[in-house]
């Protein structure tokens, strides 16, 4: 579905990403590791077109991003950080990107919103709203409009244990439908039971990208935490 | 775009600076129309308000409002919205309410007190100057990265294009006055949006008189239609070259 080939990314001196092909289809859920700084974000970045790769090219359903933005209609992405203009309330900001988006009512999946108990804050200006509140509603945005990839940037992060829950059960219940799901994560016990394959990646370059039925048993690990600490460690 | 469009725009208008902007050119407007005897004086005073303060505020404001909207615009890159229709519109809504402002804290009072060629050649270089250095500012701020900078960058703009440039063409006329600088003159105006604006109104004005031979030959380049025409085109060049350049920019840009 999502197809990158060679992308390289330099800022300054820095390589951010060299030479990175992937391809993700279809009913993977794809977890991208890696330290700090390793590029990760920056490839999430370049497949929603927010950042442009040096060279290389990125396709999505066989077609080049570059000359298509309705490409993204499909994507749910949900940021690092969730940054949105802050003199907007929730209510404001959901009903600008319905609209944004020309959605039918039947698309619309408020799950979240309504697990979350978005509805009681809804008239509450952005810029008042606590980190983990923020992650929410981009959380909740990011599965609203039902779409067939979902690119979750340290998605846990900042969620109380409750809330993580919520959303991890969420991303499980979206990959059984047969989803694309892309998550980067630090915290490797969030991911065991979710992800089918592993992108490895540092210092812009991928190491490694493979099943994680492989990944176990190329390391004799059980537990993602454990495999790639074996990993990191052989390095 | 026009949804984009209305989302900017209600994004303005919820920033109290565009009503403060529109009331402070509707209040000394006005009132300079009260307190002159004449709607010819009025406009005289009036020319020098409009000719600083409608491109300090149409700049700075824009240049802040671009990087205020840092959240906005990476919201909207990652959604199903082309590059160039956000730009676009970030930029109709940036130019379009600023001449609104313009058009009713000092279009309105123009009309009403002095309506003649030199007025509405006030207006017309007014809402063209609004438009002018939102572009600008819009340059600017994709160039520039930083805040502060960019910020400061676009007050430099603004105190060269009102300050420095006519210091510098004070300069030459003095360090060459033994060489006739007449035609010369009329082509450094061009560089200057805010000059040429000022020329423009001024040559529809009584004091035209008194600008010598240089106001002579200012007179036979822009009085007459062809002349007209030729500071059009100068003016859609600073409105649309600034933009362009910075449309160009930004589709490039990483966010």
């Amino acid at each position: 579905m999502i197809i990158a080939t060679s992308v390289s990314k330099r800022f300054g001196r820095l390589t951010a990403l060299d030479n990175i092909s992937a391809t993700c289809s279809n009913g993977e859920c794809i977890a991208l590791i890696g330290p700090n700084a390793s590029g990760k974000t920056t490839f999430i970045k370049c497949l929603l077109g927010m950042v442009m790769p040096d060279s290389g090219f990125i396709t999505f359903n066989e077609k080049n991003i570059l000359h298509d933005c309705q490409y993204r209609a499909q994507i749910g992405y949900m940021p690092q950080m969730g940054r949105y203009p802050d003199n907007m309330t929730i209510a404001n900001l959901f009903d600008m990107m319905k609209d944004l988006r020309k959605t039918t009512k039947t698309d619309i999946d408020d799950d979240l919103v309504k697990t979350f108990q978005l509805e009681k804050i809804l008239n509450k200006r952005i810029s008042t709203l606590s980190g983990g509140t923020r992650q929410k509603v981009s959380a909740a945005l990011a599965f609203l409009f039902n779409p067939a990839v979902l690119i979750l940037d340290e998605p846990t992060g900042g969620l109380d244990p409750a809330a993580a829950e919520i959303l991890k059960e969420k991303i499980s219940a979206e990959k059984k439908k047969g989803k694309l799901v892309l998550i980067t994560s630090h915290i490797l016990s969030d991911l065991d039971d979710l992800v089918t394959h592993i992108m490895y990646m540092q210092e812009g370059r991928l190491l490694f990208h493979k099943s994680f039925e492989n990944l176990r048993s190329d390391t004799g690990e059980e537990k993602l935490s454990k495999a790639i600490a074996r990993i990191m460690q052989k390095k | 775009m026009q949804k984009i469009i209305k989302y900017v725009m209600l994004d303005i208008l919820r920033n109290k600076i565009v009503m403060i902007y529109t009331l402070f050119l509707l209040i000394v407007s006005l009132s300079i129309f009260n307190l002159e005897d004449s709607s010819g004086k009025g406009l005289l005073s009036l020319l020098n308000i409009v000719l600083i303060i409608t491109p300090l505020v149409s700049i700075i404001f824009s240049t802040i409002y671009i990087y205020n909207s840092a959240e906005f615009i990476e919201l909207l890159v990652s959604q199903p919205i082309k590059r160039k229709t956000l730009w676009l519109s970030i930029f109709i809504g940036l130019a379009g309410s600023m001449s609104l402002a313009f058009f009713i804290g000092a279009g309105i009072p123009i009309l009403l007190f002095a309506f003649s060629d030199a007025g509405i050649a006030m207006l017309i270089t007014g809402l063209l100057l609004s438009i002018i250095f939102v572009s600008i500012a819009l340059l600017a701020s994709v160039r520039i990265r930083d805040k502060a900078k960019g910020i400061g960058m676009a007050i430099l703009l603004w105190f060269y294009f009102s300050v420095i440039f006519d210091g510098l063409v004070l300069f030459i006329l003095f360090q060459f006055n033994d060489y006739p600088l007449e035609n010369f003159m009329a082509v450094m105006s061009a560089l200057n949006p805010i000059d040429l604006a000022r020329v423009l109104i001024l040559l529809r004005m009584d004091v035209a008189a008194m600008m010598g031979y240089t106001g002579a030959v200012f007179k036979d380049f822009f009085g007459n239609g062809g002349g007209v025409i030729i500071a059009g085109v100068i003016f859609a060049a600073w409105a649309f070259l600034p933009l362009i350049f910075s449309l160009r920019k930004f589709n490039r840009k990483d966010l």
